[in-house]
């Protein structure tokens, strides 16, 4: 125990110092622009569907309840009627029935929850990511990312965007031989939607994540500018009362 | 109202505190820009305490509950995002507006003689604080919370001969867990404040005992009106400090409600964005560093190469730069206090310890390269060289004549 103890100290230690070297090596890979827009409630309702439909089955909004969806213009009958799985209450939270443990078992990796993916990846990364799914058959999936290599998650909308393929150019390395690297991605399989479809898609189902990830932030924008506009009424009031008070101050 | 003053007066002194410490504490007249971050230092930490309730009204202090507990507070609790968004800018605030009052002490030489005491009470406010800070982000149980406290907690393991136990005593267990953040939680919400309530106290005795200095370093209490006895570059901190200070109070306000409520991961510098990621004790980050506030500490850490196969001499290091702060009014040998009647060697000395700290937060936050650590390295020289050489380029320096009253520039 003791000797584990130490080794699992040094690591640490390691870590500490040796990692923040070697550190941002990895988000070279360029980043779409999300267009993403919170006052749009059509798309975030259609990215509501998209999520329920698609996402819902694996990955958990496990800190997000259903009756919440109201602040982007649902009425409870419609979130219900539309959105909910028949054993679920609009104010449970929106988690899934798989468990961690076989998930793990069956993608190498328990899906994380989604409620505050954008905050952590940012919306740009998950909309990349979306739309970065390649065919790969030395994966087990059968697919691979480019934004993330070799991740465990198939393309699940898949039958929406169609197969891409990757294409490969090929460039001298440092080390003087060529390596063949990935150029861009080419649809070699046509799915339900078109290319420019399924970014509309893409783009709406981030922009309700980017929502999920803090829905509080309307109110967060609205409440600010009374705040900030109070304070500077109260500056004025507070610059004279000083300017009054100090003038017999030489 | 009067009959019920002098019945409590009789008791306890009412009116005998609000004339020693408010209405009859003579001030200098001539406090500038500067002087308005002791009394922001004050309402960040009542704006801290008060959100603080709030938050630790709906917080788990539980490893399998923390992370969730903290969103419950972000979506499900009646502005808990409020709650919660004031307590993170409020520690980023409490650390820019401690900086700019401690950089005002070193402006005007507020840290010399009669003051000492009231330094010294000020830099033990500072390490509690950096305390505060520290187990205060590891309660949101994120990704950089958990790792974060990983990385510092194991600095002590650095401690000759006794660094294991110590680090193991600090996380109540042999990694950071449910153990340490139960402890964690204790010290964040009551003890360390407790202590942080008693020097506050304490600092504000000794400064009320001896008088506030000011931009010129002249005491005011030399020269006083013969009969009042009042000194006659003073004037009552109330009514004129306290509507100068609401002005400031406004200002503030409004800088700390913009990034609060249209900026409050300020880039991600105050909340990081991995902070928003559940902790995993199986999955390190890339890049795991400290927060803004800690950063020029962690870059003198990252400058000191190993020795004898042992990180020790940067943690020493690293805590020397924190603890020097200390001996200060005792380096300081010039004969008068204020910059303004310093002479050019004190200056420079103190523009390149400006330029090395804020060099040194900067450094601490990016990875490091080579060149990065050297140009660490020689900040870090040029941090301690503002210390260690201070006796002798504050005593050979040219002074110029201090005025008998203060001036109003």
């Amino acid at each position: 125990m003791k000797s584990t103890c130490a080794q699992t100290m040094k690591k640490f230690l390691f870590l500490a110092f040796a990692l923040p070297t070697a550190a941002l090596a990895s988000s070279a890979m360029h980043l779409d622009t999300a267009p993403i827009n919170l006052n749009d409630q059509e798309s975030l309702q259609r990215g509501a569907g998209v999520f329920v439909n698609y996402c819902l089955n694996c990955h958990s909004a496990g800190y997000m309840r259903y009756s919440r969806m109201t602040d982007i213009g649902l009425s409870e009958a419609q979130i219900k009627d539309n959105l909910l799985f028949a054993t679920d209450k609009p104010g449970n939270l929106m988690t899934v029935a798989m468990r961690g443990k076989d998930a793990k078992e069956w993608f190498g990796a328990a899906p994380p929850d989604l409620s505050v993916i954008t905050r952590s990846r940012g919306a740009d990364w998950v909309y990349t990511y979306l739309r970065s799914f390649y065919r790969d058959d030395s994966r087990t999936t059968g697919w691979n990312n480019r934004v993330f290599d070799k991740v465990g998650m198939p393309h699940v909308l898949q039958e929406l965007q169609g197969h891409l393929a990757p294409v490969y150019h090929a460039e001298q390395g440092e080390d003087g031989k060529t390596h063949q690297v990935l150029d861009h991605l080419q649809l070699v399989k046509p799915g339900k939607l078109t290319l420019a479809e399924y970014d509309a898609l893409t783009a709406d189902l981030v922009n309700y994540l980017a929502w999920v990830g803090e829905p509080a932030k309307g109110q967060r924008m609205t409440t600010g500018l009374l705040v900030v506009l109070f304070l500077s009424l109260f500056f004025v009031a507070a610059f004279y009362l000083k300017k009054e008070f100090w003038k017999d101050v030489h | 109202m009067e009959k019920v003053l002098n019945w409590i007066d009789a008791r306890f002194p009412l009116t005998a505190s609000y004339k020693a410490h408010l209405s009859e504490y003579f001030a200098p007249k001539n406090f500038n820009f500067w002087y308005y971050f002791g009394s922001l230092a004050l309402l960040v930490l009542v704006i801290q305490i008060v959100t603080g309730i709030f938050l630790t009204m709906h917080y788990k202090p539980d490893a399998g509950m923390a992370f969730a507990s903290v969103e419950y507070i972000m979506r499900d609790v009646p502005f808990g995002w409020l709650m919660r968004y004031a307590h993170s800018t409020g520690a980023s605030a409490f650390f820019i507006v401690v900086y700019l009052h401690m950089f005002r002490g070193l402006l005007y030489g507020s840290y010399r003689q009669p003051r000492e005491l009231i330094w010294l009470f000020g830099v033990l406010i500072y390490l509690v604080l950096m305390g505060e800070a520290f187990m205060g982000y590891l309660l949101p149980w994120g990704q950089m919370s958990y790792w974060g406290a990983q990385v510092i907690i194991n600095l002590f393991a650095a401690v000759p001969f006794i660094g294991e136990d110590l680090s193991t005593l600090i996380r109540g267990d042999f990694v950071v867990g449910d153990a340490t953040l139960n402890r964690f939680f204790a010290l964040h919400v009551i003890a360390l404040p407790l202590v942080l309530l008693g020097l506050i106290a304490a600092h504000l005795v000794a400064l009320h005992e001896v008088g506030s200095n000011n931009p010129d370093g002249v005491e005011i209490k030399k020269l006083k009106d013969p009969e009042t006895h009042q000194p006659l570059d003073g004037i009552p901190f109330h009514p004129y400090y306290t509507v100068k200070d609401i002005l400031g109070v406004v200002v503030f306000l409004i800088v700390f409600s913009a990034i609060m409520f249209f900026a409050p991961e300020m880039g991600g510098y105050f909340l990081e964005a991995n902070n928003f990621i559940p902790a995993d004790p199986f999955k390190t980050p890339e890049h795991i560093a400290p927060v803004w506030y800690f950063t020029p500490y962690y870059a003198i850490l990252r400058a000191v190469p190993p020795m004898f196969g042992s990180q020790f001499p940067g943690v020493a290091l690293m805590g020397v730069a924190v603890l020097i702060f200390f001996a200060l009014p005792w380096l300081d040998r010039s004969p008068v206090k204020s910059i303004r009647y310093r002479g050019p060697k004190f200056k420079i000395a103190l523009g390149l310890f400006v330029v090395a700290f804020v060099g040194l937060g900067i450094l601490g936050i990016l990875p490091s390269t080579p060149l990065y650590t050297l140009i660490a390295q020689i900040l870090s020289v040029v941090y301690f060289a503002f210390f260690f050489l201070m006796p002798w380029y504050t005593k050979n320096d040219t002074t110029k004549p201090v005025p008998e009253r203060v001036t109003s520039k």
